[in-house]
Order: C-alpha cells, then structure tokens, then sequence
C-alpha cells in the first residue's frame, strides 16, 4: 500500500507557482527521495503534506484515505529550519511537543526516557535548550520528531549542519526507522546523500516534477552506455575516431562511450585479439547530480539566446 | 480545545517560572510605590535654601511681627530704605520696602525687593500672598468690618443630584443616581484608575503576545508546532496564556501599589497631610468636625457604589479590549521578522486607538455623560478603555449592552482578520511585510 499518494497537487502564492500539478507515490516502509536545487518547490510541498498550508488543487491520501488534519499525529516532521525554544529544559521540551502530537503526559514521559538511553541523553533533562552544544540541539530535535512514533518521517535537509560523527549516528537511525516500518520522506538538494539512503526519488525544479521512479532504474533509464575499461599495463590501445574517449588521464584504463552494450563488447573482444589483458570491464552509470543537471539545463540550450540590449 | 489548553499552559508556566516575572509582580509594584511616594516629595519639596528679609513696612501692615516661615525669615528695619541701600549687611538677603497704602480704594500696590539675588518663584508667591493677605486685614480694618461678617459673606453650596421620577419600579431595577457632588469626585478618581489600567494592560501584555510570536519566529521552532497544530490554535493558546499573566499581574498590582503608597505615605507623607489640614483650618473654611463628616460620607458613598457590576463588567471590557488588541499585536509579530525595530511602524496603527481612547477617557471622567463619551464607549476599539471610567457614573443599561455587542462583534472580526494575517505570516521569513501585502495575506486561501 502507498503511504502517501500524491495526485496533481498545485500551489501558488499570488502571482508565484510554488508547485505546479505534481504527482507521484510513496510507496510503505521505503526512503524516499525529494530532490531538487534551492526554491523548487520542496519544502511548500512538505508544508502540504504535513496541512501547514493547503494545496490549491490536486489530491492527497495518506494511509489510503483523504489527507486530513488529523493526520499530523501520525506524521513527524524535521523542517529545514531547525528550532526549540532556547530557554525551556530538555524534558519540558519534549514533553510539550509530544503531548501537542496527542500522546498523554504519561506515554511522553515513557518514551522520553528510552530515547535518553538510546541515545545517551543521561542527564540532559534539566538543561536548557540554549545550554547544549548544536550536535545536542539535532538530538534533540530528532526525538522530538519520532516521539510519537508516526507513520510518515518527513526530513527536510536532516544532515545539515551536522558532523561526521552525528551524521552517521543520524543515517544509522533512519535506517532503524525504515527497517522498523516506518515510511520516510526525505528531501534535500544534496544529489549525493540521496543515492546511499534513498530507494526511490522524485525529482523538482521550478515547481515541476522532473522524473519520478526508483535509483537504479532511473540510472538505466539516463545511462549513456559509458564504460571503464581497465588494462594490466600501462600500455593503452589506440582507439578509433568513431569512438568518443571521455576521460583517459588515468595511465591503465580508458573512459568511453558506445552506442549500446553490443558495441563495448565487440570492442572489448577486438582488443582481447590484439594481445591486451583486461583486468576490468564495468559500465559507469551516471550519478543522480549528473541526471539532474542533464535533464534541468537541456532544455535552455535550445531556447534562443537573449541579446542584452 | 485542548491543544490550545496545552499551549496556553506553557505560555502560562515558562513565564511563572522565570524570575523576571515575580520580580516585575512583586518589586514593580515597589518601585512604582517608592516612584509615587519621591515624586511626591519633590513636588513638596521646598527648597532647602533659607532667605532672610528685611522688611520696611511704610504701610505698617505687619505691625512689626510677622510668622517666620520654613525657609524665609523675617526681620523689621524703620531705617530709610537709602541708608539700608548704601551699605550692604550679611544679616539679611533682600529688603523688602512695602509703600504707604493711600487709601482702601487703591487696587494694586507694588511692593519692591531689593537683592542680588533672586528670589525663586515659590518664595515670591509666597511673599506675594502674605501681602496680599495682610492688606486684606489691613482693608478690614479700615472698613470696620469683622472676620465674623467676613464668614458669613461665604456660603457654601453643595448641588445634590436626584432623579426626577419617585417611581421606585424603574425600568432597570437599579437605584438611580441619589449621587452627591463627593460620588462624582469618587467616580471620577474610580474611572481614571479603572481606564487607566485598562490601558496598561492592553499595551504590556499586547506587547509580550507580540514578543512571544516574534520569539517563536526566530527560533523557527513555529514550523515545528504547526505541524502539530493550527496556527489559529497556537495564537489563541498564547493569547490565553499571557491574558492569564497579566490579569495575576494587575491584581496584585492593584492590591500592592495603594497598600505601597499608603505605607509610604505613613512614613513620608504625614507630615504634609496634616499641614494642609492645619492651613484648611487657619482659612478658617472647614473646621475638623466637617473634615470627619466629609470622610463619613465618602465611605458611605464607597459603600454605595455597585462593586459586584463594576467587577464583572471591568472583566468583561478586560478580556473584549485584550482579545482586540493582542490579537493584532499577534499579527503584527507574525508579519515581522526577528528585528525588534522593523515592528515599529506596523505597530502604530494598534497604538494609536489606544492613546486616542486613553484621551478620550480623560475628558471622559469630567463630562461622562457628553455624545463624545457615550459614543466612544460604544466604538468597540475604543470602548475597553473608555467604558471602564463611565461605570462608576452609572451609564445607563442600553449603552452597556450596546457597547457590549460591538464588542463582542469587533473581538470575532478581529481575531478573524489577525488568525488570517498571523497564519501566513509565521511562515514568511526575510523582510517586513508591508501593509500591502498584510491585505493580500487576508485573502490567501489556507
């Protein structure tokens, strides 16, 4: 079943399309994957799913009913823009939060406490916000997101701002969460974050959906048939005209491009004739960034250029 | 509901628990006493500075004695006022040469101080009407008339108001105004302080719901809780919450400051209280029978005003005119950014109601009966402070209920209006909005 089902959902603020007719689903227990540069249009579709505002048109179900308000009990949610009150203490923090989710002071006050073991918080209860150090502050604020356990983690930009350290303790535990069943939407303009942890992606520039679908295949989708072949020595072939050499700086292998698979093959095996020991043969698949920026500056390539007057 | 309990709660509590909050309960009120009780003294105060003065009486006013005062003193010379001139003396100050008086008829005279230094102008009026007071006796004297027939030329005249109708069963039940000249005093003593509270609250409690949704906007925290919340639910929460600090806050204001001052009267102040009793007495208008007569009847007349009305409807005007405008303090605080100063011109707007109404109920206490009362404690933005200084002149029922139901109206509309501004405004980060985009907000849809 599809956690979230996302159905031609468009918004605008006077004049400016913040999304326009965007469309896709969230698959149950997967990370999944909201890409796009700065101002696509990420985080206003966030602000929808979690019914901070309302979309204009276009439908959304969540759980296989109607989006409701109701539902922000079962979402949590880390927006981009962190923030506690700076002057409340660790457990009034948290307390409040969950109780504002729904969950009764008693049920808080049990939760808090695994979370303190899990993830070392001894301690902390009494200090203020403002007294802990920012790694703590996001440890923090994480617990406060997951307190009441909901169905749907919608993270906006979870690793910004964090240390190795942190990031790695972060990624461990959405990854705890998922294997725990747990949906999670995860949005950020970092391209590279997204192929470790994501299963699935949307992609978005300018309020538009630029593709949708799981990494890999959309990789086999916009892969351009580019091989590494990697040789024993240092004794390169030579390659023919016809064939397009995109990257030769390393002294024993050759970066190239075919027409197909077929086409790397024949190649492959003349040069195997010729007495050249292989030692790799792999395709290069292009990584989401290179996609991205493929499928985002194309199009402005064809349009006319503009002369400044 | 319960949310908004929820939010109210930690509104309520993070400020109870600081510091700042029982320091500005208990020790503002102390401050403002001690403020009280020192403006107090330095309007009394004299002046430690003493002046001695020769007086050459021509006209023999003084019969060669005259009272010393606090900070003047007196001395007589016959001398000719040329010789006292020609050489100067460390014995006096100043030689004040009063001239003959020619006959009774004469109506001005003027009398000459001779000095190097001058005199300030409270020693000169004081100077002025001992004169003036002497010649008066001297006139008497000349006349043949006495301080008895003097007296008896004074009547005093109190007006007494009743209303017209004898019928008992009057309309609105209530007692019509058998109100004397001292419950108009009271009255108007009662409203001041009732308005003046009003405003008070308004503004500092207006300003912390202000703070508090600016706060949260900072610390971006807002995102967090609206996805948890309505917007319009966390604005009602903290309006709730500050509502109930500030109404803890002026109750025990209202119980220390007159408790403060009047300790610091006892220790301070006593001393002038029964100087300006003596002086009532030595004018001779007011003998100490009359002074606890008058006492008498204004503890009658405080036992005569309606506190139960008064107390309820001073509730009711303090939630009506808190609502209004710490709603749109709420809105102006969502529509600007972290900087403090950016808030000020979008502020303006509230404050000036405000400091009209605070105005027009100071003119108010002295004629509270005037179309310009009447109406203004109708005007709903208006009416919180306005209404509260007319109750204790008993308006009539009508106006009450009227100035009620806008009230109530203008408290849906306006925390319609600021639910919509605030709510898209705690998502706005950057720069200020103008009061242009503050009407666009209004019609965004959710």
């Amino acid at each position: 079943m599809d956690t979230l089902s996302i159905k031609n959902v468009s918004k605008s603020y006077g004049n400016y399309t913040a999304v326009d007719k965007i469309s896709f689903n969230v698959r149950e227990g997967i990370i999944f994957g909201v890409l796009g540069p700065n101002g696509a249009g990420k985080t206003s579709l966030i602000r929808i799913i979690n019914s901070i505002t309302a979309a204009d048109e276009g439908e959304i179900s969540f759980m296989g009913h109607e989006l409701n308000r109701e539902h922000q009990s079962e979402i949590g949610y880390l927006p981009e823009e962190r923030g506690l009150y700076k002057k409340m203490n660790v457990q009034d923090q948290l307390e409040y939060l969950g109780q504002l989710k729904g969950l009764s002071l008693k049920e808080v006050r049990l939760r808090i406490q695994e979370w303190y073991d899990r993830f070392n918080m001894e301690g902390w209860e009494k200090k203020k916000i403002q007294d802990l150090s920012k790694g703590m502050q996001q440890k923090v604020q994480f617990v406060a997101t997951i307190l009441h356990q909901p169905k749907l983690l919608i993270l906006d930009e979870p690793f910004s701002g964090l240390d190795p350290v942190n990031t790695n303790m972060m990624k461990q535990e959405i990854l705890r969460l998922k294997e725990d069943g747990t949906t999670i939407l995860f949005s950020t303009h970092r391209m590279e974050q997204v192929e470790e942890v994501c299963e699935e992606i949307v992609l978005m520039n300018q309020g538009r959906l630029v593709l949708t679908g799981g990494i890999e295949e959309i990789k086999q989708q916009h892969k351009d048939n580019i091989f590494q072949f990697t040789f024993s020595s240092n004794q390169l072939p030579v390659v023919s005209n016809d064939i397009e050499i995109m990257q030769n700086d390393n002294d024993s292998a050759l970066v190239l491009q075919f027409e197909d698979l077929a086409a790397a093959n024949i190649q492959m095996k003349k040069w195997l004739d010729e007495g050249y020991y292989l030692k790799e043969f792999h395709e290069i698949l292009p990584s989401i960034n290179d996609i991205f920026i493929k499928l985002v500056t194309a199009p402005s390539e064809v349009k006319p250029m503009v002369h400044n007057a | 509901m319960k949310k908004i309990l929820l939010i109210a709660r930690r509104e309520f509590l993070i400020r109870v628990k600081n510091r700042k909050f029982w320091l500005a309960t208990l020790l503002g009120p102390l401050i403002l006493g001690i403020f009280i009780v020192v403006v107090g003294l330095i309007m009394g105060y004299n002046g430690d500075d003493e002046k001695s003065i020769l007086i050459v009486d021509q006209a023999n006013l003084f019969n060669g004695s005259i009272k010393d005062q606090s900070n003047l003193y007196f001395s007589f010379s016959k001398e000719d006022i040329r010789t006292l001139r020609s050489h100067s003396s460390e014995a006096y100050d100043g030689i004040l040469w009063i001239p003959k008086i020619q006959n009774v008829a004469v109506d001005e005279i003027t009398v000459t101080y001779y000095s190097d230094k001058n005199l300030d102008i409270e020693k000169l009026t004081n100077l002025k009407s001992i004169i003036q007071r002497e010649i008066k006796n001297f006139k008497l004297k000349e006349m043949n008339i006495s301080q008895v027939q003097l007296d008896q030329l004074d009547t005093r005249v109190t007006i007494e108001t009743t209303a017209i109708s004898t019928d008992s069963s009057n309309p609105s039940g209530e007692e019509v105004g058998r109100s004397s000249e001292f419950s108009s005093y009271l009255g108007a003593g009662l409203g001041m302080a009732m308005g003046f509270i009003m405003y008070l609250i308004v503004f500092i409690n207006g300003s912390m719901v202000m703070r508090s949704v600016m706060e949260e906007k900072t610390n971006r925290i807002v995102e967090v809780i609206i996805s948890s919340v309505k917007p319009f639910e966390l604005m009602m929460g903290k309006i709730l919450g500050v509502g109930l600090i500030g109404l803890i806050q002026f109750l025990s204001w209202i119980l220390l400051i007159p408790s403060l001052v009047l300790i610091g009267n006892m220790f301070f102040g006593f001393e002038t209280d029964m100087e300006t009793i003596e002086n009532l007495n030595r004018t001779g208008s007011i003998s100490p029978d009359e002074v606890e007569y008058m006492v008498y009847q204004v503890m009658q007349e405080v036992q005569e005003i309606q506190w139960f009305k008064l107390v309820v409807l001073f509730i009711c005007y303090f939630i009506g005119g808190y609502l209004i405008y710490s709603s749109l303090f709420a809105a102006v605080g969502s529509a600007v950014g972290d900087d403090m100063q950016d808030s000020q011109s979008l502020i303006l707007p509230i404050t000036i109601p405000v400091l009209m109404a605070f105005y027009i109920m100071m003119t108010t206490i002295r004629v509270p009966d005037s179309s310009l009362a009447i109406w203004s404690s109708i005007f709903p933005l208006f009416s919180p402070i306005v209404m509260p200084a007319r109750l204790a002149f008993n308006p009539p029922w009508w106006q009450i209920v009227m100035s009620l139901f806008f009230l109530v109206v203008a408290v849906v509309f306006m925390v319609w209006i600021s639910g919509k501004i605030y709510r898209v405004g705690i998502l706005m980060y950057g720069k200020k909005a103008s009061f242009r985009e503050l009407g666009k907000w209004l019609f965004y849809k959710e």
